[in-house]
């Protein structure tokens, strides 16, 4: 772990409630929110793309609010509620983002997507975007790499009930 | 990313406390820059101090007719402020012209002015840089520097400040409050960053164990007449190669004040009261706007790649200041200038 010798921390119990259901973690300091997710929950649907906060494929929502979780450490969020991509659906129903992604064949290869979707949550949530120009603007922390930003925004627009 | 301790602050004076007590701690409230650098190896913080949780959330009118904004308020939350929006349109319109969605929501005011540069020397710890290991050179003097700065380097470093926000701080006047362990003082938001001189590890006159705790905007808000314009690789999510907050206030067709900054060509926001004290009574005019374009620009010298920005900076400064003039500010959404 490189060259700088610490006393090691504890690992220290974190409350989060990941989808609606209360979880209890011991986890290191270091542990990213999306490291807790992935390997800690296996709740892989939130990707790992360039773990730098470039990319957004690991976008999720905190309280509501869309971040990337691969810079979010997870114990600064000990008490947060947090939504993935798995969270999204109820009761056996696609949500309204999901189905849209599907109605628009809006991916490829697909590893972008649970981070559009949070993404595309998010947007909708905060309630900025009001025309494509501003879809793509409040978009733009998520890349896909196949291209699919036509479908993608198509998609966003359906779901907001713009088309 | 190395092992590091970990502490809840529970009040300013216990961050202070915490910071003072141990020099290679380091404050954290959004991450976005401090994590990045930190999975590099580029920070390596034997603690890091938590304050998300203080109550720095705040924004409050202050009695002269100005903004006083929490250092913990998130970057998204302040640009759509209905009080920002409305009084201070240029700050917000400068804050969603940087990073994304995510990052601005995780962002806070006081994180963002403490943001590093995004030299890639300064990221890649395989080769020299100044500001990572003092002594070691500058990589980015005879390197790749197209993104680096004309004004206000050293030969020690020619890094560039990446934030879009703290230009349009610079321009509106803003104020940093700081507390500290000797108490609480204010300075100016430009002095707040300083140049690389001999000491380009050194990004800003914060002291030791010191924590921003506001941003203050003065009464004036420039709301009528006011643009920022980012030039940039891409349309969106790109750093500055060139950026320019333009703030006037006419009489008719004169200016009787003016307010001009850069992003994207020197180490901190890059402000002359010379350029804005030759707008003062000018018609808005093209030709005006041009001479303090170069007013602004007095100085400026290139490095091997980055020649283009002096004549880009010197277009982009005419162009920003006729959108303000017009009241046709430049849409951080739809992306044609005008």
């Amino acid at each position: 772990m490189g060259d700088v010798t610490h006393e090691i921390p504890e690992r220290t119990p974190i409350h989060l409630i990941i989808n609606g259901v209360s979880r209890t973690l011991d986890l290191l300091p270091w542990t990213t929110l999306l490291d807790a997710l992935r390997d800690h929950l296996a709740l892989t649907g939130t990707k790992k793309g360039c773990d730098h906060g470039q990319c957004g494929a690991c976008t999720v929502l905190v309280d509501g609010r869309r971040v990337n979780s691969c810079l979010t450490l997870a114990i600064m969020k000990d008490g947060a509620e947090i939504t993935t991509i798995e969270g999204l659906a109820k009761n056996g129903a696609l949500h309204p983002l999901q189905q849209a992604f599907i109605d628009h064949d809006a991916f490829q290869c697909g590893y972008c997507t649970p981070g559009q979707i949070c993404s595309a949550a998010g947007l909708m949530a905060e309630g900025h975007a009001r025309d494509a120009d501003e879809i793509r603007e409040l978009m733009s922390g998520n890349l896909c790499r196949c291209g699919a930003y036509p479908n993608i925004v198509a998609a966003i627009e359906q779901a907001m009930g713009r088309s | 990313m190395n092992n590091f301790q970990y502490s809840r602050a529970s009040a300013v004076a216990d961050a202070i406390r915490l910071l003072a007590a141990d020099p290679s701690a380091k404050l954290i409230a959004g991450g976005t820059n401090l994590i990045d650098l930190m999975k590099q190896n580029v920070e390596r913080p034997s603690r890091l101090i938590d304050i998300s949780r203080l109550p720095l959330r705040d924004i409050e009118e202050t009695p002269d007719g100005g903004l006083r904004i929490g250092a913990l308020v998130p970057n998204s939350d302040l640009a759509y402020h209905p009080l920002i929006e409305q009084r201070y349109p240029l700050l917000a319109s400068a804050i969603l012209a940087g990073a994304s969605a995510q990052l601005r929501n995780m962002a806070s005011v006081g994180g963002n002015l403490m943001q590093r540069t995004r030299c890639a020397y300064f990221y890649d710890t395989a080769t020299p840089c100044n500001k990572r290991s003092p002594g070691s050179g500058c990589s980015a003097l005879d390197g790749l520097n197209r993104n680096h700065a004309i004004l206000g380097t050293s030969t020690s470093c020619i890094a560039t400040n990446p934030s879009d926000m703290s230009v349009a701080l610079a321009a509106l006047g803003a104020l940093v409050h700081i507390a500290g362990p000797t108490g609480q003082r204010t300075i100016a938001l430009t002095d707040f960053h300083r140049l690389p001189d001999d000491k380009p590890h050194v990004d800003t006159n914060l002291g030791s164990g010191e924590i921003i705790t506001a941003i203050e905007l003065p009464p004036r808000g420039f709301a009528e007449n006011y643009s920022y314009l980012k030039i940039r690789d891409r349309l969106s999510y790109a750093f500055a190669l060139v950026s320019v907050a333009a703030a006037l206030e006419l009489e008719g067709n004169a200016i009787s004040e003016a307010r001009l900054a850069l992003g994207g060509v020197a180490h901190k926001p890059w402000r002359s009261l010379e350029a804005e004290a030759a707008l003062r009574g000018q018609a808005a005019t093209p030709d005006h706007f041009g001479h303090a374009a170069d007013l602004l620009l007095q100085g400026a010298t290139a490095r091997s790649h980055n020649g283009f920005k002096i004549e880009l900076a010197r277009r982009a400064v005419v162009r920003t200041l006729m959108q303000a003039a017009s009241a046709t500010p430049q849409s951080q959404a739809h992306k044609k200038i005008a």
